[in-house]
């Protein structure tokens, strides 16, 4: 099974999806499919990009210093994210 | 905060702005909202539109709106797509689609990263032309048919929702469906020449019913440029940005680098500076007076007390200015009838723009050509030299 978010699975932003920081986190566009994404914390968006340099997802939450009660949000934005394509995942 | 106040405060750079790239168009649409027709001979030359790209790269904008004018006219535009799209600037060009040849359309299936958006006002060449003129309808949909040979995908066929059109919803989606287009619907606002027509020509009230729920109905399926969030009072948001971005989120540089608020606002009250200024767009984004202005947490008005204007936040600033009415009351078009109350009770005349390039219009402007251009030699019956 491939389909869903899968944090123990190692993930990363497609060459065609970029990022803007801005003060509320971030807007991310994909070339691709023209569609715009809002990251609404700049939390998310720094476990966004320790997404590249981590093993699993898991671990990148871990090192942007995601607290245990901060991680079911930012895992929940991060399906949402997989779903729309923002992130994909990539080989370990 | 939530998103949409961080909007309306300003970002550091537009999400996506748009760019009149000429002023000069082969045809003259009655509700042109640039007022197009002759080129302006202070237009942006090849290398200071390619300056212009590489500060919008710097900013990380995603991508242009392209438009005029009719901007294929100019003889750099698809060197200047290629520039953008070269230095991480996606394109969306608007055309009415006389020059997208069988070549072109072969050029622009290879081409990443840039959308055509074919202009359409009607479904059929009788409701389409009298608005933008004759043969036009033949001219767009012969550049849809070459796109959709051509292979190009999603193509979008731009439609700006008129009394006259609101009909023909869905026989414009028949007509993009046969050319693997994509809808795009978008609202009339009385901006450039539209501010003469768009009593005669904007939706009633019953209408802009209509298309809520058709447009409610089809979700993202069909693109809407975020316009009609003025009508989220109606029932709940339609999918998008629901807010006037002007200054805020978006802008407009015109074909001589003028930076306005919004591309329904050119006029000199949106007037926010020049990219030909020291410290180029950068500057007059991040600093000028009037988008200053246009951030600050705004006083609503009239609006602030009724139950809606969370929903639509006083609706379009443009739509506002161009029909006469304050820019802290409610939309002309707003679903509760007080805008239609104003409009009602308005008195004198609406703001016209003084930046106009129309070739010679119906209006009459005497002495661009001749001092007998304009007049109706033949008859002299009253009001056959009007429109």
């Amino acid at each position: 099974m491939n389909d869903g978010f899968d944090e123990r699975r190692a993930w990363a932003l497609p060459p065609t999806v970029s990022l803007r920081t801005e003060p509320f986190g971030a807007l991310a566009y994909d070339f691709e499919s023209r569609r715009l994404s809002f990251l609404k914390h700049p939390l998310l968006v720094r476990v966004v990009e320790a997404l590249p340099g981590a093993a699993t997802a898991a671990e990148a939450c871990a090192a942007a210093g995601v607290s245990e009660g901060q991680r079911p949000p930012i895992l929940r934005a991060l399906a949402e994210l997989a779903e729309r394509g923002m992130i994909v995942e990539r080989a370990a | 905060m939530k998103l949409v106040d961080q909007f309306a405060r300003g970002l550091d750079a537009p999400i996506c702005l748009t760019w009149e790239l000429t002023y000069a168009c082969n045809l003259a649409c009655v509700h042109c909202l640039s007022s197009s027709g002759r080129r302006d001979p202070r237009e942006l030359s090849t290398d200071e539109c390619q300056a212009v790209i590489d500060e919008l790269e710097r900013m990380q904008v995603f991508y242009v709106n392209i438009g005029g004018g009719e901007p294929t006219v100019r003889r750099d535009f698809w060197e200047l797509v290629d520039y953008a799209t070269a230095h991480h600037i996606g394109v969306k060009f608007s055309t009415n689609g006389s020059r997208i040849t069988p070549d072109r359309a072969a050029w622009l299936a290879d081409s990443n990263y840039v959308d055509v958006q074919v202009s359409l006002d009607g479904a059929t060449a009788e409701v389409n032309d009298r608005v933008r003129g004759a043969g036009s309808w033949e001219m767009a949909v012969t550049a849809l048919e070459r796109l959709h040979v051509a292979g190009v995908e999603n193509a979008k066929l731009s439609v700006v929702v008129t009394r006259e059109n609101v009909s023909q919803l869905d026989e414009f989606e028949r007509l993009a469906d046969r050319y693997g287009a994509q809808l795009r619907i978008t609202r009339l606002r009385p901006s450039g020449r539209a501010v003469d027509v768009w009593d005669e020509l904007h939706p009633t009230a019953e209408q802009q019913q209509v298309l809520y729920h058709w447009l409610l109905a089809r979700g993202e399926q069909v693109l809407t440029g975020d316009s009609f969030f003025h009508l989220s009072p109606l029932g709940g948001e339609l999918p998008g940005l629901n807010l006037c971005g002007a200054g805020r989120v978006v802008c407009l540089i015109d074909p001589v680098g003028d930076v306005y608020a919004c591309p329904f606002a050119i006029h000199e009250a949106f007037h926010a500076g020049n990219v030909r200024e020291p410290g180029g767009f950068v500057h007059v984004w991040r600093e000028s007076e009037l988008f200053t202005e246009l951030r600050a947490p705004g006083a609503g008005g009239a609006c602030t007390s009724c139950g809606f204007y969370d929903s639509c936040r006083g609706g379009c600033m443009a739509a506002k200015f161009f029909t006469g009415l304050p820019l802290d009351g409610p939309d002309p078009e707003c679903v509760l009838g007080h805008g239609e109350e104003l409009l009602a009770a308005r008195a004198g005349e609406v703001p016209h723009s003084s930046v106009d390039h129309s070739r010679l219009t119906p209006r009459g402007r005497d002495c661009d050509e001749s001092p007998l251009a304009g007049l109706d030699l033949v008859s002299m019956a009253a009001g056959s030299a009007k429109r």
